[in-house]
This record gives structure tokens, sequence and C-alpha cells, in this order.
């Protein structure tokens, strides 16, 4: 699903020039469940906006289901974020002016999906999260983590293969971030690919795989004794 | 997504910052309705003063000696041929679009009556005049019909004339002296000011024959028509160049028509209007700074909303749109009320001024609606594209 190879990104800041990401190489396989860890300002966001075609690579390849992102169109970006990625944010995110439901139709709005299609599909999404009671709330109306719950339907509701969720429990109380957590596995398992940014060792601990950064380097930990190489995993396409 | 839908997305957007939208809006009502205001007032000048001038008689034809162009002098003295009294007999009778005519001769000569005098134009003409002109009478009658090669002595007087030889006397039936010759008084004129470069209450009406007998002339100063209908005017024009060319052997005349005055007038307030409404244009432009300044607070304000726009699947096309119709909604909005309150403003000014036509005209409530929404959206290229072109990943890091 995901290929990294020795992929960089530098920003300037005025005569200097600042590598986010220094030298990545990973491999995500389709179906897998990732935690993405290390300290403030290592370079975790930026990877993340990476992988989720917002951002390219200043150099280095980084493949999407066998297409190279940095090569492609801004047009066929934007169709791979709204058809086959979907994001969950720290602040959820949510626009104040939309109801639950209208939160949830905002991708399906820019689609082009049909008014009928879009309610049914936002509702059966949020049916998804357990928040179908709460669809015609605004996010100030809404718990926080009934916002997560909203913003994860919203992530989904266009039926991505991959979800990237940039600290999904960073503001949320220990037992809705539970709640939260064990939705997004309960994806995971039904074949969604994982991958979250996060602090809490305890919500890295959940995760098969752990993937820490540090100043811009990723290195993979060993998990549970059994200790693999950086940018281990398996995957589907090989190199070509 | 359809534009429909944009426009309801844009529109809850603009419903997220109401107070803003609603100055930004007023703005925009305030340009539109003055030049709403500005031009309905010019228009209503315009129609007011063509008005006023179709009163005076605008079938009136002026026909003068002598091929004039531009110059001012040719009329006196210069032309080949000069205009007689056989002229002035052939268009009254040979003209058939011609309602009535009449012939002018000037001079100028002392009035007097027992001690008083007063110097003052001496016009010669026919019983017809007081109809081309539409003359209205305080006293007496003016001229009495006839053949204008009959002469007479019968004079009639300007109101001003009159009061500075009488008084408080009747002047009716008194006989007044101008130069050696003597004339009994028949009327007074009304008041009526000055019209076609003669003060008309300070001068005497005389038979055109004895005038020009009186000056010692053989011919004419003008000829002056009145034509039945206005559209014959043209026709008309053309007739007597035709018929006085073919008495002359030569284009020897000049013939105008009110009308081109009137239109002179016509296109001269016409752009006064134009320019009232350009001045007014200005504050439009103002307005849509106003409404650029509003997109571009509410650009960076929603740096996180473009990124999750981006994150969702918008595409950059998409979210410059949606900014645009924002910017366009604005002023659309902006347009219509202000459409309203200069339409208000107008229909208040003619209740309180009854006879001054002033109509908002169609073409400049149309021109500024138009012109509302195209400031709107070119006023909202910038923000919009300031969003396009904004960093997603720094905004939806933060909260």
């Amino acid at each position: 699903m995901i290929e990294l190879d020795d992929v960089w990104r530098t920003y300037p800041v005025g005569e200097v020039e600042v590598h986010a990401v220094r030298a990545v190489s990973a491999r995500i396989a389709g179906g897998e469940h990732a935690a993405l860890v290390g300290p403030s300002g290592s370079g975790k966001s930026t990877l993340l906006h990476i992988l989720g075609c917002l951002d390219r690579p200043t150099r280095g390849r980084y493949l999407f289901k066998g297409r190279e992102v940095g090569q492609l169109a801004e047009a066929e970006r934007t169709r791979l974020r709204r058809h086959d990625i979907g994001f969950v944010f720290q602040f959820f995110h949510l626009l104040p002016r939309l109801t639950a439901l209208g939160n949830v139709e905002l991708p399906m709005l820019f689609a082009g999906v049909g008014r009928e299609e879009r309610r049914e599909r936002a509702a059966q999404a949020l049916r998804r999260v357990g928040l179908e009671r709460r669809a015609h709330h605004r996010p100030d109306q809404l718990s926080g983590g009934e916002r997560q719950r909203v913003a994860i339907a919203r992530a989904v509701v266009m039926s991505p293969s991959l979800l990237l969720a940039d600290e999904p429990t960073g503001n949320l109380d220990r037992s809705s971030g539970g709640e939260v957590m064990a939705l997004l596995e309960e994806m995971n398992r039904e074949g969604l690919t994982l991958l979250v940014v996060t602090h809490d060792p305890a919500i890295a601990a959940r995760a098969r795989r752990v993937l820490r950064m540090d100043d811009g380097r990723l290195v993979e930990e060993a998990k549970g004794g059994s200790p693999s190489p950086p940018a281990a995993g398996v995957t589907g396409a090989g190199d070509p | 997504m359809s534009l429909l839908e944009m426009v309801a997305f844009a529109a809850a957007a603009l419903r997220g910052h109401r107070l803003r939208a609603a100055l930004s809006v007023a703005g925009v009502a305030i340009g539109i309705a003055s030049v709403v205001t500005l031009t309905a007032l010019g228009e209503g000048a315009r129609s007011y003063v063509v008005g006023e001038f179709a009163a005076l008689g605008s079938n009136l034809v002026i026909v003068l000696p002598g091929k004039v162009e531009t110059s001012g002098h040719a009329p006196f003295g210069g032309a080949e041929r000069e205009l007689t009294l056989d002229d002035y007999r052939a268009v009254a009778q040979r003209v058939p679009l011609v309602r009535r005519a009449a012939p002018l001769v000037v001079g100028s000569e002392t009035v007097r009556w027992g001690e008083r005098g007063r110097a003052v134009p001496v016009l010669g003409t026919t019983a017809e005049f007081a109809e081309v002109r539409r003359l209205r009478l305080a006293a007496g009658r003016f001229l009495s019909p006839g053949d204008p090669d009959q002469g007479g002595n019968e004079i009639v007087l300007g109101v001003k004339l009159a009061r500075e030889l009488f008084g408080h006397a009747n002047p009716l039936g008194e006989a007044v002296r101008v130069g050696a010759w003597r004339f009994r008084v028949v009327g007074v004129l009304a008041p009526r000011g000055r019209s076609l470069g003669f003060d008309f209450d300070d001068l005497a009406f005389v038979p055109a024959r004895t005038a020009m007998r009186m000056f010692n002339r053989a011919s004419l100063f003008r000829i002056l028509l009145d034509c039945h209908r206005h559209e014959d005017l043209e026709r008309v024009k053309r007739e007597v160049t035709t018929l006085l060319a073919d008495r002359h052997r030569a284009e020897a005349v000049t013939v105008i028509t009110q009308d081109a005055m009137i239109t002179a007038f016509s296109s001269i307030l016409r752009a006064l209007t134009l320019a009232l409404a350009g001045i007014a244009s200005v504050s439009l432009v103002v307005a849509g700074v106003g409404i650029m300044n509003v997109m571009l607070v509410s650009v960076s304000e929603r740096r996180a909303e473009v990124g999750l726009l981006k994150a969702v699947g918008a595409s950059n096309g998409q979210v410059l749109t949606a900014f645009l119709v924002e910017a366009a909604l604005l002023s659309t909005l902006g347009g219509l009320v202000g459409l309203g309150i200069g339409v208000a403003l107008v229909r208040g000014l003619v209740e309180v001024f009854p006879e001054f036509p002033a109509v908002p005209p169609p073409w400049a409530m149309a021109a500024a609606l138009v012109l509302a929404v195209v400031v709107g959206i070119a006023f909202g290229v910038w923000p919009a594209r300031r969003a396009t072109a904004m960093d997603p990943v720094a905004a939806l890091a933060r909260r």
C-alpha cells in the first residue's frame, strides 16, 4: 500500500534549510495497524501529510498503491485524497456551522455525490460510529469523544483504504479516547489500513508495529520481544 | 458539486460571521443606492429640461438666409440671396406639412408716447407669429391677420415696454411713435422672458411690410415655421430647403430646427448623468475593497477549514469557487439592497417634488447590479487565491 524510499522533506527557513523528514524508507502493507511515535517537532506530522498527499516529498519516492505521488498532477492527488485516504485530526476540524450529518456529508459534497445518496451514506456512517441520534446536532452540542467519532465517520464515508489519524485521542479524556481507539481498531480489523500518530505509549502499544521518528529519521521499534529490522514489513508490491 | 450546492455552502459560511457580512453588504448597498439615485436625478433633470423645451414649441423650424455651417456672421450681409416676403409666401403656401409660417424683420428704434421714449428691438411680422411662438397676450390682441404685403399701423408692446411708457395708464388704443411713424397700440404681451435671443418683454411688434419700409429693408431676417407633427420636422426641413434652393437657383438658406437644440441639451445632460454615475461608482470600488478586506480576514481565520476541505478531497478549483461565490453573494445581496434603497429614495423625492420627473432609468439599475456582482467577484479573486495557495499542513496541526 505504502512504500517510502529515501524520502526527504526540506523547508527553507530564512537562509537555512530545515530537514523535517530525512531519508525515510518504510513499507506499510494494506490492512496494517501502525503507530508513528516521537517527540514534538520530530517530523511525524510532516510525514503524515506526505502520506496523505497533502504535501510532496522534496526528494525521494513515495508510492501509494504503486503510483508515485510526487509525479502526480494536483488533480490526481485530489482524487486520491477524496477516494482513498481518510484523515482524523487531534482538533477534529469539524465545520461549526454544519450539523454532524452535514460534516459527514462534506467529502461527498465535493465528490459530487447526489443529495439523496449523500444523506443516506452519511446517516449510515454515523450509525457505524454510534451517533445516529446526534445527527442533527452541531459540533458545539457534542462532547469531545462524540466530535471525534463524527470526524471518523467523515473520514471513512468515502470508503478509503487508508486512514491517517493525527493524535486522535490527544484532546480526549481516557475513556472517550479508549472508545475512539476501539472504533478505529474495529475498522482496521475490517480491512482499513490504519496509521496513528501519537504521543501516548499506551495507544502506540495497541498497534502491531511502532515506527519511531527522531529528528526527521525513522526507526522501527522492536515489538513484543521479536525484533524486526528497520523499514521491514510485508508489502504486496515489490520494488519496481 | 453543483453551483446551487456551492451557493448553499458559501451562504452557510457567511452566516458564520453575520456582522462582518452585513457591514460589507451595507457598503455595496450604499454604492449601488447612490448610483441609482444620482442617475435618476440626472435623467430627471434631462427629461425636465427637454420637456420644458418641447413646451416652447418643439415643432419649430427656423429658416435663415445664407449657407451657414458653424460661423455666426454669415446671416448678416454675407448672404448671396436674401429671403423675401415672396419666399415666405411660397413656403407658407406650397409646403403642405407646414401648419403656420411667420416672417421676421428686425430693427431697432425708439418707441415714444408723449414725453417718454424707450429704444427697443422692433420686430416686423404677421398674425401667425403669435401662434408659431405660442405668445399670450395680457391685454388686447396681436397683429390682425391678412396679406403680409398690406402693412398697417398696428403695434403690440412687450409687457415691460408698456409699463415703462404708460405706467398704470391703459395703453390700448393709444397712439405711439416709432421713429417718424405713428402706430396705434392693439395689444400688450403677457410676460414671457427671453427666447431665441430676444427679450419678449421689452420689444414691439409691427406688421412685416411696415417694418421693412421703416428700416428700409428688402429682405427678411428669418422665416419661422410650425409643422403639424414632430415626426415631420426632417421632411419639412428638406422640402423647405429644396423649395428655396429652387427659387434662388442655389442652396442659399439654412434651415434649423429646435429639435437640434433639444438633442444637444439632451446629450449634454446625459453626459452629466453618466459623469454622476461614474462618481457614484467610485463608492462601489470602495465597497469592493471592503469586500476584499472581509474575505481576506475570513480566509486567514479559516486556514484550518481550507486545509480540511483539501484533506477531504476538495480541489483547488472548488476551494477557489467556494470563496468567490461567498464574495459574489455579498456583493449581489448588497446590489439588491442598494437597488431597493435607491428606488425608495427616488420615490420619496418625487413625493416631495412631484413636478421633478426623477425615475431611475432601467439601464442604470441593470448596469449597477451587474457592476456590483463584477466588483464582488473581482475583489474576491485575490483572497480566494490566497485560500487555495495556503499550506494546509500548517493549518491542520493547529486548533
